[in-house]
């Protein structure tokens, strides 16, 4: 009995070092510093090897997991990363901002009993040493077909059908609206979380495997899909993301200092503006800011503002702690930073000065009652709760939209009730000949892998129509 | 990049006009649109509306004040340098329609965007009276073009240094005065849009203004260029730029466009230093 306790016994799960909370909520810097070699082989013996692993079926894109990791524990780093990259062109990013604990992690047997292997760390460290230490050989590529695929936005979706089909031998181009690539990733996800310099290390590499990237182009006003095909393109592939904020509708909705999280989060990542006046972006600095909704997006925006010097930030949500969509770690890194809950509130009003600034918001108490349509139990407002919260800076997170700019222009592609493009869930084929979608302009705003899985699967479409035909 | 072809200082220095390689632009657009210019790596997105095209020869042409960091930055561009990014066109081109006598009301540099919009009107058979102002002779610009652009120019200045002494709006109310005016195009500082369209409310004459608020990605995603037009929120990037002047709430307009005013003192005073040292 005690031999087989001591064959059983699990080690337990090698942290990743994070800066102190203290430090970090002062600073730009990336939050967890990144595993050692050593840590890294220590947390990669910890994987089982299954027969049938259930990490890989929790996986978007079916990355072959306990190959890579066992390639860690070999020491064999360059094989590593060149495993992750047969099944995802962004590693890097991945490892950082997937949910894993819903996925891979999620499956793993080590987590029935203990914590599960730590995937996401080990997968961050392969692409980081391959960045730090690798030769920079580039994967395989097959002889060219002579086809021109045009993609559509680069964000994880678009990158990962760029990759994806250049390695097949098609020639690449995409388009992208902002004047750098990246998408979400550049201008949504904070530098703390997904340094900059690492997806532009991304974005390098397709570029290096031969990927074109056209900035500032606008598709659907520079360019109309129709003119990309006009132009020689054989195939398109749109992944422009939801990109249209919501906002709460209440009255005083367009004082001074009430920001859509996109607004807030595009001038503080892509436009840099947490180094004015060193760069020519401005960012509102509030010293009592308010925070509306309880993803992600609204935890990047609370630990932003705190970044930038703000004496209080509260994250106001009206249903409960358990409700909160944000991953469990973002919320745990905001709380550590200072950032406070008020929960079961919900605002009713802005208030603003003879300025047009604001000065607050005011709340009304909430508490759960029956569940609604989405499971989830109703917040149901208590009268005569009111009460004010002082505030100079509101950032609104409480999700997107379908941004319309392409979709209206492109009057024969067919869209849902909500404006999202409709497509065949089993290859992301628009009703539209030759155009493909994925990511959220399809979905609904979504997780990064979310929009690399359907971005995964679109050119594995592509491939086949050209090579076989619609 | 986007190369500069052609550069003109107006006014004394105050007011530049840049003619900008820019060649699927210059196909694409359409009076009324705009495009985003930034200088530099670490620049700011500035909105500027077109002031004229050139399809041919693949050029844009924008016309703007200096008045603060990022404009004195562009000023700094010369003949042969390039703007890092320029992105459009953006916005929705102006609503052109044969409508009869139409005034078009231009003040500062307002009225660089106002003159594709003009010529256009003119173009499809419309009586067009031009009305441009400025607050002193020297702060006047494209008087020569914009009296090509249109059947009839009026010049006011406030100071009366130069044609009618007053504000554009005394010569426009004595036009309205005598009939029969189907479409008001006022572009301008906002203070002048919302007086132009008070009057023209009074007489009932159609009025269309061109905003120009804070904005970042120019493409609806941002939301920082809300205006309220008849009582809901429009994105005047994308839902815009030309609204109902009737229906604009110009002193929201006003209060936001102030949001930025300390932020924008440091950062001219820190260019400025900068400058300075150089």
């Amino acid at each position: 009995m005690a031999e087989i306790e001591v064959k059983t016994e699990k080690k337990s799960r090698v942290p990743m070092p994070e800066q102190d909370p203290k430090v970090r909520a002062h600073n730009f810097l990336e939050v967890p510093t990144g595993y050692t070699m050593k840590m890294a082989q220590e947390e990669a013996e910890r994987c089982l090897q299954c027969k049938k692993p259930g990490c890989v079926s929790g996986c978007p894109v079916g990355v072959d997991i306990p190959a890579f990791i066992d390639l860690i524990v070999q020491g064999d780093m360059s094989g590593a990363i060149r495993n992750l990259w047969k099944k995802n062109a962004l590693p890097a990013v991945c490892g950082r901002v997937c949910p894993q604990e819903i996925q891979c992690e999620g499956k793993c047997i080590v987590g029935k009993k203990g914590e599960p292997v730590a995937i996401g760390n080990l997968e961050r460290f392969c692409a980081d040493y391959e960045r730090e230490h690798g030769t920079g050989e580039l994967p395989p590529k097959q002889s060219s077909t002579g086809k021109k695929v045009a993609v559509v936005g680069s964000g994880p979706s678009g990158l990962t059908v760029a990759g994806d089909l250049i390695t097949k031998g098609h020639d690449v181009t995409i388009y992208e609206a902002f004047h750098k690539p990246g998408g979400v990733l550049v201008y949504g996800i904070p530098e703390f979380r997904l340094p900059k310099a690492i997806v532009a290390q991304e974005v390098n590499f397709l570029e290096r495997l031969g990927v074109r990237v056209e900035c500032n182009a606008v598709v659907g006003r520079t360019v109309s899909l129709d003119e990309l095909f006009e132009e020689g393109y054989d195939a398109v592939y749109v992944g422009v993301g939801a990109g249209l904020p919501k906002f709460m509708n209440l009255p005083g909705e367009n004082l001074v200092g009430i920001l859509s999280a996109n607004e807030y989060l595009t001038r503080a990542n892509l436009m840099k503006a947490y180094k004015y006046p060193e760069v020519d972006t401005p960012i509102p600095k509030g010293k009592n800011v308010v925070v509306l909704g309880a993803g992600n997006v609204a935890m990047d925006s609370a630990r932003t503002a705190m970044r930038l010097g703000a004496e209080t930030v509260k994250i106001v949500y009206r249903r409960s702690r358990e409700e909160m969509p944000a991953r469990k770690a973002e919320i745990h890194h905001a709380e550590e930073e200072g950032i406070e809950l008020f929960l079961l509130t919900n605002p009713t009003r802005y208030l603003g000065n003879e300025k047009g600034r604001l000065t607050g918001m005011e709340c009304l108490r909430m508490e759960l009652g029956e569940p609604d349509d989405s499971g989830r139990r109703r917040p149901v407002a208590i009268k005569g709760s009111e009460f004010e919260i002082e505030c100079d800076l509101c950032i609104v997170a409480v999700g997107s939209g379908a941004n319309p700019l392409l979709t209206s222009e492109t009057t024969d592609m067919q869209l849902n009730k909500w404006g999202y493009i409709i497509t065949d869930p089993s290859t992301g084929k628009t009703t539209k000949k030759g155009v493909w979608a994925g990511g959220d302009i399809v979905t609904g705003a979504a997780t990064v892998i979310l929009a690399m899985g359907a971005g995964r699967q679109a050119a594995n479409s592509i491939h086949d129509y050209l090579t076989l035909g619609w | 990049m986007f190369k500069i072809v052609r550069r003109e200082e107006l006014t004394g220095g105050t007011v530049i006009l840049n003619e900008i390689e820019a060649p699927l632009i210059a196909k694409k657009a359409r009076p009324g649109q705009f495009v985003i210019l930034k200088a530099n790596e670490d620049g700011e997105r500035i909105p500027l509306t077109m002031a004229d095209t050139d399809p041919e020869k693949g050029t844009i042409t924008i016309i703007y004040m200096v008045v603060g960091k990022s404009t004195a930055l562009f000023k700094e561009l010369q003949v042969g340098d390039s703007y890092q990014d320029v992105i459009g066109p953006l916005g929705k081109a102006t609503h052109l329609e044969k409508v009869g006598k139409v005034i078009c009301v231009g003040g500062g540099t307002g009225v660089a965007v106002l003159h594709p919009i003009t010529r256009a009107l003119k173009d499809i058979g419309n009586d067009v009276t031009c009305i441009i102002g400025a607050r002193t002779k020297d702060l006047l610009i494209l008087e020569d073009q914009m009296k090509n652009a249109s059947h009839d120019l009026r010049v006011c200045t406030d100071d009366g240094s130069y044609g009618h002494h007053g504000f554009v709006t005394q010569v426009m109310q004595e036009i309205l005065e005598a009939g029969d005016v189907k479409l008001v195009v006022a572009i301008g500082p906002v203070p002048m849009m919302k007086a132009v369209s008070k009057i023209t409310k009074e007489y009932n004459v159609p009025t269309m203004v061109s905003l120009n608020p804070i904005m970042v990605d120019g493409t609806g995603m941002c939301g920082g260029c809300r205006v309220t037009v008849g009582g809901k929120t429009q994105f005047a990037c994308v839902d815009g730029p030309e609204f109902d002047g009737h229906q604009v709430d110009f002193d929201e307009l006003i209060m936001r466009l102030q949001a930025y005013q300390e932020e924008e003192r440091e950062s001219h005073k820190h260019y400025c230093t900068i400058r300075d040292a150089r």
